[in-house]
């Protein structure tokens, strides 16, 4: 209950969502969706692409998504390891090369909380990054779960190169973007 | 403007029978265009609970297999250790032939209705491939996708609802510019 779940567990359990929302109520994995549903129920300007009845087509999504926060709730704090993650040594020392040395948590403490918000390493990982998520994700047509779990599940090119740009990019960032922001 | 629609996702005639007049914005149909499937809706239809159970669930996954840490994403982009390559090697496997048995033998949701699959439209690919660039570069900065942001919400990261904003206004940002990006 404590203790994290190893990739054999959590994978094919990650895996059965795409076909269980299928089988549900015909609606396609993918939560990046939710960030147009959000932008649509707000509006802040008649722009088009938001231009949808928001509780209709996203409603069932925004739902699944207020699930994956209680979800975080049970499992990361009723339920929390108490360990740091256990990650390779190699990423420890990559890591602490580039300033991180408190590895407790999901997330380094040292970017991510209130306090970096106001220096440019938090602002560049917190608010730079967000950004990139939602623009890049919105461009794509879709994120990790959209594209790389359900597209590739129903076998589509698009999300095959999506798949891949992903990743490509992950590796700019890790390597030019993250030392940037810790510096 | 390039109309970035399939050709075969024409509006149908919605429940009250009159063709919306929205017919050539780029938006007129989202639930086909960008959410995918015409999916089940009433009587049968699963209420917002049973999604929003579902998402309880894949956030407990989430969490507790730590890819929502931005440790073990550092480690993945690094090479450094198996567990997020375990995850995607046993969730994509899952997840395709779920999907695929679903499509071709069971072809049914639980309510009946017939499950269908509108392909995503190719075009010149460039947005998954700069799309999904983009994507990338913010996934190896804040360390999530846009279903981890949502479950450290949860398991107590309270500084993500800064990113979690930051991409809807990225998401708006796309809105904003994408009948001047190329598609």
């Amino acid at each position: 209950m404590f203790h994290p779940w190893p990739w054999y567990v959590a994978g094919p359990l990650i895996g059965l969502f795409a076909p269980l929302l299928l089988w549900l109520g015909n609606r396609l994995f993918g939560v990046s969706s939710n960030l147009r549903h959000l932008c649509a129920a707000i509006q802040p300007r008649r722009i088009p692409y938001f231009g949808y009845d928001w509780r209709r087509e996203g409603g069932w999504n925004l739902a699944f998504v207020a699930g994956i926060v209680i979800g975080g709730i049970l499992a990361g704090v009723v339920f929390r390891n108490p360990e740091p993650v256990a990650i390779a040594a190699s990423t420890r020392a990559s890591l602490g090369a580039l300033g991180i040395h408190d590895f407790t948590g999901l997330v380094p403490r040292e970017l991510f909380s209130w306090r970096m918000l106001t220096t440019p390493g938090g602002l560049i990982a917190i608010v730079g990054g967000g950004f990139l998520v939602g623009f890049g994700t919105a461009y794509a047509g879709g994120c990790t779960s959209g594209h790389g779990i359900s597209g590739v599940a129903n076998l589509e090119v698009p999300s095959f190169i999506a798949l891949a740009a992903f990743f490509a990019g992950g590796l700019l960032g890790t390597f030019f973007l993250v030392p940037l922001a810790l510096r | 403007m390039m109309d970035l629609r399939h050709p075969d996702r024409r509006r149908e005639a919605p429940e009250g029978g009159a063709i919306n007049e929205t017919e050539d914005r780029p938006t007129s149909r989202p639930s086909a265009e960008m959410f995918g499937t015409e999916p089940s809706r009433g009587a049968h239809a699963p209420g917002l609970w049973v999604y929003l159970l579902v998402g309880v669930a894949f956030g407990i996954v989430l969490t507790k297999s730590e890819v929502i840490s931005w440790f073990r994403i550092q480690e993945m982009f690094r090479f450094q250790g198996f567990h997020m390559f375990g995850v995607f090697a046993t969730a994509l496997p899952t997840a395709t032939i779920g999907v695929q048995l679903l499509k071709r033998r069971w072809r049914r949701t639980l309510g009946g209705d017939p499950i269908a699959i509108p392909p995503k439209h190719l075009g010149k690919g460039v947005r998954y491939a700069v799309g999904g660039t983009i994507f990338g570069l913010g996934w190896a900065l804040t360390g999530a996708c846009p279903g981890p942001l949502f479950a450290l919400l949860g398991s107590g990261v309270g500084v993500i609802v800064v990113a979690i904003a930051s991409a809807m206004l990225g998401t708006w940002t796309y809105g904003l510019l994408r009948s001047r990006l190329p598609h």
